[in-house]
């Protein structure tokens, strides 16, 4: 997903190509016709070299696509996918009268938009703060300070938060200490957006500068020459000619951000979901694997995934198309 | 020593001291967390019962939590295991796609197109929870660590930056080594990989850093706990306090022995947990933007 903002960092200004076959075709003496064996004979070892990840790509990609058969199936693992009794739509059906896949949508969407309003702004205000520290050696440490969380598990995070927020945690403790009521942010329904919006921000928002960092790097530095000549102040520069230079990326991130709207990730709900309860912490990725390899009902588990991953590809492939609208590139190129 | 362009008017004192009271607090709360886990894992049970919790002033130091983790027993054999995962895995992982990234970077090759097609597709589309764990289930990887391995072996995310950094490699330096006859697989050895130790330590550190934080593909193929890696313990023992000492064979505390603290067990447990990654990290870092950026904006 993180392949696409790119395509304007190296060409702000829309001149370079980023079309690489144009571009390589320009130089390249590799040419794509000729007889077959020719080629064969010529290119077998860049073949050979792509086959293992090709394999493992169909292997594991491609053929459990396929494996979503068993959504309209009555499927059991005793039986097998060839004689498993096809039972059309009906697993869907039941999906869609099932109260709690509904709940589980609709936590999901107000997590979506909950991070979207709390945690999307955050690393851009973050990269325009950083990109501010001139000295290059402490805005090195700086950089590879608030980058490492994105590197730690979320078991990780969520047990450092749970060390500092939790019942017993420093917080609470600190508060009985000093003779207030201690409290648990871990276990608490209601404050639980804030909470993995807070866990998201600590872990991410860091690693989410690199992309606007880079955007801020391209900005022409001329032009707050000029305007600081022409008397504009600090904040006047950032509004006219920061936030304009990062207004692309911004645009394309927040697209692919709507795109991907139902992923809002497996492992911190997962580790999470018994702490705060169902009711908060369900969302559709905990919601399949709980129906499913709890009870066994791989048909209607399978059913509920494909309706999600069917609805993320129709978000992701309008996404693109808004994109190109703006005249972005999209994660896939416009052909 | 500051490079601020001789245009731009000198910070204010007050904005400068906000902004480096921000700062500060950004890098804290990194920080603080990690600083405090550390020390209390290596404090001794006065001192963790006298601060009631997580110990911010330092004490009396004392390895015996690590001690007591690295006598053998279920923590040991997690760390062994996520080793091992991530070594194998890291290994197999980075070939196949520094493999496959080098095989698509020449357009124009042979199936150049329908190849990239089917890794780019996988962006699109995930075949879901259920189609893959019957998968890995009908292949007989149920309890194999061959499960956390494979299922998420090439990350077409990672071969595409690595592809795009290989082009950015002028096509010259390679054909004068072709010509002088040297196959594919020496120019990769010999040439391009020599270019691309930046992204290939970034690309290998992200591979490793998943293998290292896998957690979700063990709870889901893994039931037999003598095989569970590091994260799953972590998240029995210490996320959800479940004692790790009792009816755990192989690992018999003798009653009436000073036992380190728990808190400073967990909390070492987690130190563990996160050592790996502060001890590569900063050999990694510095090529980040270098390595990632420049090969994702060409993608």
């Amino acid at each position: 997903m993180n392949t696409g903002p790119a395509g304007d960092l190296t060409s702000p200004a829309g001149t370079g190509t980023t079309k690489d076959d144009g571009k390589r075709g320009a130089r390249t003496s590799r040419s794509s016709r000729g007889p077959l064996p020719a080629r064969l004979r010529r290119d077998w070892q860049l073949l050979l070299m792509t086959l293992p990840a090709i394999g493992l790509l169909v292997v594991f990609h491609y053929v459990p696509l396929l494996g979503n058969v068993i959504a309209f199936q009555d499927y059991s693992p005793y039986v097998g996918f060839v004689d498993s009794a096809w039972v059309g739509l009906s697993n869907f059906q039941w999906l869609m009268l099932d109260e709690s896949f509904w709940d589980a949508t609709l936590n999901t969407l107000s997590i979506t938009t909950f991070q979207l309003v709390f945690y999307f702004p955050v690393p851009i205000m973050l990269a325009v703060l950083l990109d501010s520290v001139v000295r290059p050696r402490l805005r090195l440490f700086i950089q590879g300070i608030v980058y490492m969380p994105h590197f730690f598990s979320w078991v990780l995070v969520v047990t450092l938060f749970q060390q500092m927020f939790g019942g017993a945690g420093l917080l609470s403790q600190t508060l009985r200490d000093h003779g207030y009521s201690g409290f648990d942010l871990m276990t608490n329904p209601d404050t639980f957006l804030v909470l993995v919006t807070a866990e998201t921000i600590w872990k991410d928002a860091g690693w989410g500068t690199i992309i606007f960092l880079a955007a801020l790097a391209a900005i022409n530095q001329n032009l707050y020459e000029a305007a600081a000549v022409d008397g504009a102040s600090r904040w006047r520069r950032l509004w006219h000619i920061t936030l304009p230079g990062l207004r692309p990326v911004i645009i394309l991130l927040l697209i692919l951000r709507l795109g991907e709207a139902l992923n809002v990730g497996f492992e911190q709900f997962f580790l999470q979901r018994d702490a705060v309860g169902r009711d908060a912490a369900e969302v559709l990725d905990t919601f399949v694997y709980w129906r499913t390899l709890l009870t066994g009902e791989w048909s209607y588990g399978a059913a509920a995934g494909l309706v999600k991953g069917l609805v993320g590809l129709i978000l992701i492939l309008v996404a693109n198309k808004v994109a190109h609208r703006f005249g972005e590139q999209g994660i896939y190129k416009r052909s | 020593m500051t490079i601020s362009p001789a245009w731009a008017e000198r910070p204010s004192r007050a904005g400068g001291l906000v902004k480096g009271i921000v700062l500060t607090l950004i890098v804290a709360c990194v920080l603080f967390p990690i600083y405090m886990v550390v020390l209390t894992s290596l404090s001794t049970q006065e001192t963790v019962s006298e601060a009631g919790g997580l110990v911010t002033v330092p004490g009396e130091l004392s390895f015996a939590a690590y001690a007591e983790l690295f006598s053998g027993g279920v923590v040991t054999r997690s760390v062994m295991v996520s080793l091992g995962v991530t070594l194998v895995g890291t290994a197999i992982s980075l070939t196949v796609t520094v493999l496959a990234a080098y095989g698509l970077s020449r357009p124009g090759s042979l199936l150049h197109k329908p190849m990239l097609f089917l890794i780019l597709l996988t962006f699109l589309f995930g075949p879901g929870l259920i189609p893959n764990y019957l998968l890995v289930s009908s292949l007989g990887l149920i309890d194999t660590y061959w499960s956390l391995i494979l299922p998420g072996a090439v990350t077409a995310f990672n071969l595409v930056v690595m592809r795009a950094f290989f082009m950015n490699i002028p096509e010259e330096v390679s054909d004068s080594a072709r010509i002088d006859g040297a196959s594919e697989f020496h120019i990769l050895r010999k040439i391009v990989l020599p270019m691309s130790k930046g992204v290939t330590a970034v690309i290998g550190l992200f591979y490793a850093v998943g293998y290292w934080n896998s957690f979700f593909n063990a709870v889901l193929y893994l039931n037999d706990n003598a095989k569970w890696p590091l994260q799953v313990v972590l998240r029995q023992y210490v996320l959800q306090g479940r004692s790790l000492f009792s009816g755990q064979t192989g690992n018999v505390t003798v009653v009436g022995q000073a036992l380190p603290p728990s808190l400073a067990i967990q909390m070492a447990i987690v130190v563990v947990a996160l050592l790996p990654v502060l001890f590569v990290y900063p050999f990694v870092q510095r090529h980040f933007t270098k390595g990632v950026i420049i090969g994702a904006v060409k993608g």
